[in-house]
């Protein structure tokens, strides 16, 4: 099951050999001897191991327009933190976790920058979309500021702030 | 105090309906039990021997009377009628059923209290000196600090998978309550040399558990503004990089010890240096918005010394010593900081019972401002008493079982709870302590050994510091038997140290004899003005090993 | 619960309640409180038994932390766990006999 933060939505990527028609998702392991389809990084994405230092795909990632990371485990949090540093590099393609996450884990996954999960079946035949939706709306606000969100605990305490000093100014 | 705003309410509330539905969930079946455990640990709930087991956070130690009264309430509805207090300045209830837990949590979030990261491989409860805001030594309270850092770490999105838990803390005074560096990150706050800005000393990679190391200063000094970001740095590097194929090797002092400081610290000011610090730090104004909450009460004009106390000194011995041993030097003339020990000789170091809650929450309206401490070594604390109201306090006290006088005190024993109540214990802790305040329960005799700290675990995950006790003890099985290690040495303060084994296992009957040889070694070699431990600094381990050989002889050890 | 780490016969099935986190026995018809009514195994194949009503309980949410602890059988038949962590386990803290099994149950009890 393919999910983002609207719902459940079809995957349009294979794995493997590069293909006419889909986008092609490129293991690490293979990055440097898979045959790659022209210069298309929206047919083109690299899925990489939560090991990989990020350093090392930088060069990779004006080159794609997915990274996916492996999860092994739902609570092997290595790849939220990959994926700050992915986005901090400048990625501004679409990020992808791959593996048994859970739906409580799925919130701090958009806030770390991913865009969408990728469930093994194991996982997708107990979860429910629901499930999954559900749990984005489990807090209204966090202290911490996500990506692509500017609405912290703190920046609305920060505004409150600055819009109570000009009422009084 | 703290007092929550709408953001805080509103994220403990939401948070109490989440473990609601994980409760669900896990009912149903959505979620497995291998998934459950970790959100039910980051709630607090543990499964122990007998039941679950709930943890409520204290952050920084401080509480309230009204608080202190709704944890009253909880031990009486749900569990059997007591807490027990543990060495990170949280509650533990041993008999709550997870069907409840989430209620539990709607009262606590009725009184600004959680249950949030006080377990699980992720961020704890944030710990302080328990005499912040008072201590004649501080310079600087840390609870601000310390609440910013607790709300920064809350359900952090890239910190709750961590390879194992990391813990937290604070100190702002010149002598170290806290126990910084025996913390994942410990944070001594400093006066720049030359600006006089505030900042801090950080060190990490301290731990006890079964590899126990002391934290090590990667930052003489680090700009307060610079706090978050900086954490921020540390935990990537530690969130990337920690082990995670084995759990014992999964803190981050191991990291530390297997990266060398310098080059672990190389990473971090690196990874510090990019980060974008601005969009984690909080403003100036944040912080003082907190400390506002934290500003000393209004305390009286009072002379420093009280006729009225020393006129119920001189006429009462028992309660002068009392105010000798509990007291504590307040910042304020004509104030002063009391321990409640709750360390009866023969009772369960820690507990204390619903009805003593509200006894003790009464006497704080009455003479502390309503305040009320939880220190690490498992005592309550009223840090705002009337030197004129010591002796009504007192008599309060000792109506509520609660007046003993042996803070700091041989008898003053830190105990995990042992194998009475954990699933990972080896030996029983609570006993041992029990046997050895009886053995030393004369308090002349106490005050005559002075200053001395007894800690007890029941395994090597070390919940009862015994690697930092003066006197060390650690319960483990031999051959299907509870079997006792006794280390000296250990040292909590800010020239902390690891104890040294003095010898072989003992059985449980044989401690209370040996403790009291080792003791004698100190009594017979001190010098003028010398404590145990400065004895022990000054003549090594060897004679107090020789003694306990000796000892040995007579008794049956288990090897 | 694993067949390779089953440990010496005769074996009770020992786990916790999910929902209440009580210890709970495994009495042939289904969970008791109470550890006098714990069935006990002492074929492989009667252990066999208790270990899928563990696995199944456990599969199904009633119970966690399952477990077939070995036991001698005292003068009136009764099980006693062999390790002192399990007879602790089905009594109750030793230093709060107020408390558990040890108060509830108070007739026949193992001693810790
Ligand atoms: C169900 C009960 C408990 C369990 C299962 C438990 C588990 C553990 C474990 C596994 C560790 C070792 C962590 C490591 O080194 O990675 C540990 C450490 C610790 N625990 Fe507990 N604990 C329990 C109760 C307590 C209690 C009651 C206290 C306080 C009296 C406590 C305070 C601590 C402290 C201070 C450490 C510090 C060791 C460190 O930071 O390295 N724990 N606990
Ligand atoms: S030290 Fe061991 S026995 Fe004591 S509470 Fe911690 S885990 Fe349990």
């Amino acid at each position: 099951m393919l999910l983002d933060r609207t719902g459940r939505k079809p995957d349009l990527w294979t794995r493997g050999q590069p293909d006419d028609h889909a986008p092609v998702l490129v293991a690490w392991e293979e990055w440097n001897t898979q045959a790659r389809l022209g210069n298309d990084p929206d047919r083109l994405g690299v899925e990489i191991p939560n090991t990989l230092a990020i350093e090392d795909l930088r060069p990779v990632l004006s080159q794609v327009g997915l990274v996916a990371i492996r999860f092994g485990a739902f609570s092997d949090g290595r790849g939220l933190s990959q994926a700050r540093l992915i986005r901090r590099a400048g990625f501004t393609g679409v990020l992808r976790a791959v593996g048994p996450l859970i739906p409580d884990e799925f919130g701090f996954a958009l806030q770390c920058g991913f865009d969408e999960v990728e469930l093994p079946e194991s996982s997708a035949h107990r979860q429910s979309e629901d499930e999954w939706l559900r749990s984005l709306a489990a807090y209204s606000h966090t202290y911490q500021q996500g990506y692509r969100s500017r609405t912290s605990i703190l920046a609305q305490r920060r505004l409150a702030r600055l819009s109570k000093g000009q009422s009084h100014a | 105090m703290y007092r929550y705003d709408e953001f805080d309410a509103g994220f403990v509330r939401e948070r109490v309906a989440l473990f609601r539905d994980q409760v669900q969930r896990r009912i149903d079946g959505s979620l497995t039990e291998d998934e459950f455990k970790p959100l039910r640990l980051k709630n607090g709930v543990y499964l122990q021997l007998h039941a679950y087991m709930l943890r409520v956070a204290i952050p920084y130690g401080t509480l309230s009377s009204v608080q202190l009264r709704q944890l009253a309430l909880i031990g009486e509805r749900y569990d059997r009628g007591y807490g027990h207090l543990t060495t990170r300045q949280n509650i533990q209830f041993n008999w709550p059923k997870l069907r409840d837990v989430p209620d539990i949590l709607d009262l606590l979030a009725d009184v600004e209290m959680h249950c949030i990261q006080t377990s699980g491989n992720c961020i704890r409860n944030v710990t302080a000196d328990h005499f912040a805001g008072v201590a004649a030594d501080e310079w600087i309270d840390p609870r601000p600090v310390c609440e910013l850092i607790r709300q920064w770490s809350t359900a952090h999105p890239e910190f709750s998978y961590l390879p194992r838990k990391f813990k937290i803390a604070v100190t702002g005074a010149s002598h170290d309550r806290a126990v910084v560096k025996a913390h994942d990150i410990g944070l001594r706050i400093v006066r720049h040399p030359d600006t006089g800005a505030h900042g801090f000393e950080v060190s990490v990679g301290g731990g006890l558990g079964r590899t126990p190391m002391i934290g090590k200063v990667i930052r003489d000094f680090l700009p307060q503004e610079e706090l978050l970001a900086y954490l921020e740095a540390v935990m990537r590097v530690y969130n990337l990089e920690g082990r995670r194929d084995n759990k014992y090797k999964a803190r981050i002092k191991i990291l530390v010890h297997e990266t060398g400081t310098e080059a672990l610290k190389a990473r971090i000011e690196h990874e510090f240096a990019q980060l974008d610090g601005p969009s984690i730090n909080a403003d100036p104004e944040e912080l003082a918005r907190i400390a506002a909450y934290f500003a000393p009460p209004h305390y009286e004009e009072l002379p420093a010394v009280s006729a009225r106390l020393e006129a119920a000194k001189s006429a009462n011995p028992v309660f002068a010593d009392w105010i000798d041993t509990n007291g504590f030097a307040h910042k304020v003339a004509g104030y002063r900081a009391i321990t409640i020990s709750l360390k009866g000789i023969g009772e369960i170091p820690g507990d204390i019972t619903s009805a003593q809650m509200r006894q003790v929450a009464d006497l704080a309206d009455r003479y502390s401002l309503s305040e009320i401490r939880v220190s690490h070594n498992q005592n309550l604390i009223l840090p705002n008493v009337k030197n004129d109201d010591l002796f009504a306090l007192w008599q309060g006290l000792v109506e509520a079982g609660l007046a003993t006088a042996n803070v700091g005190l041989i008898t003053d024993i830190i105990a995990c709870p042992g194998l009475d109540y954990c699933a990972l214990a080896t030996a029983r802790s609570i006993p041992i302590a029990q046997a050895i305040a009886k053995r030393f329960a004369d308090p002349a005799r106490q005050r005559e050994i002075g200053p001395l700290n007894l800690n007890i675990s029941g395994c090597i995950n070390a919940c009862g510091h015994h690697h930092v006790g003066q006197i060390g003890i650690l319960g483990l099985e031999k051959r299907g038997q509870e079997s006792y290690q006794i280390t000296l040495g250990g040292d909590p303060t800010e020239q902390a140290a690891i104890g040294e084994i003095v010898g072989p296992g003992l059985t449980a009957e044989a401690v209370p004899d040996a403790i009291e040889r080792l003791v004698e070694v100190y009594l017979e070699a001190r010098q003028v003005g010398e404590t145990f431990i400065d004895t022990f600094r000054r003549i090594g381990i060897g004679p107090f090993k020789l003694a306990f050989q000796h000892n040995l002889e007579g008794a049956d050890h288990v090897a | 619960m694993s067949a390779t780490k089953r440990p010496p016969l005769p074996v009770i099935l020992l786990a916790n309640h999910f929902l209440d986190g009580e210890v709970v026995f495994w009495s042939g018809q289904g969970w008791s409180r109470n550890p006098q009514e714990a069935q006990t195994a002492s074929t492989q194949a009667e252990a066999d038994v208790l270990e899928e009503a563990g696995r199944l309980a456990f599969a199904r949410a009633e119970v966690v932390d399952a477990a077939l602890i070995d036991v001698s059988l005292s003068a009136d038949g009764q099980p006693v766990p062999n390790h002192f962590r399990e007879r602790f386990k089905i009594s109750g803290p030793s230093v709060r006999t107020d408390l558990g099994k040890q108060a509830e149950f108070a007739k026949d009890q193992a001693k810790g």
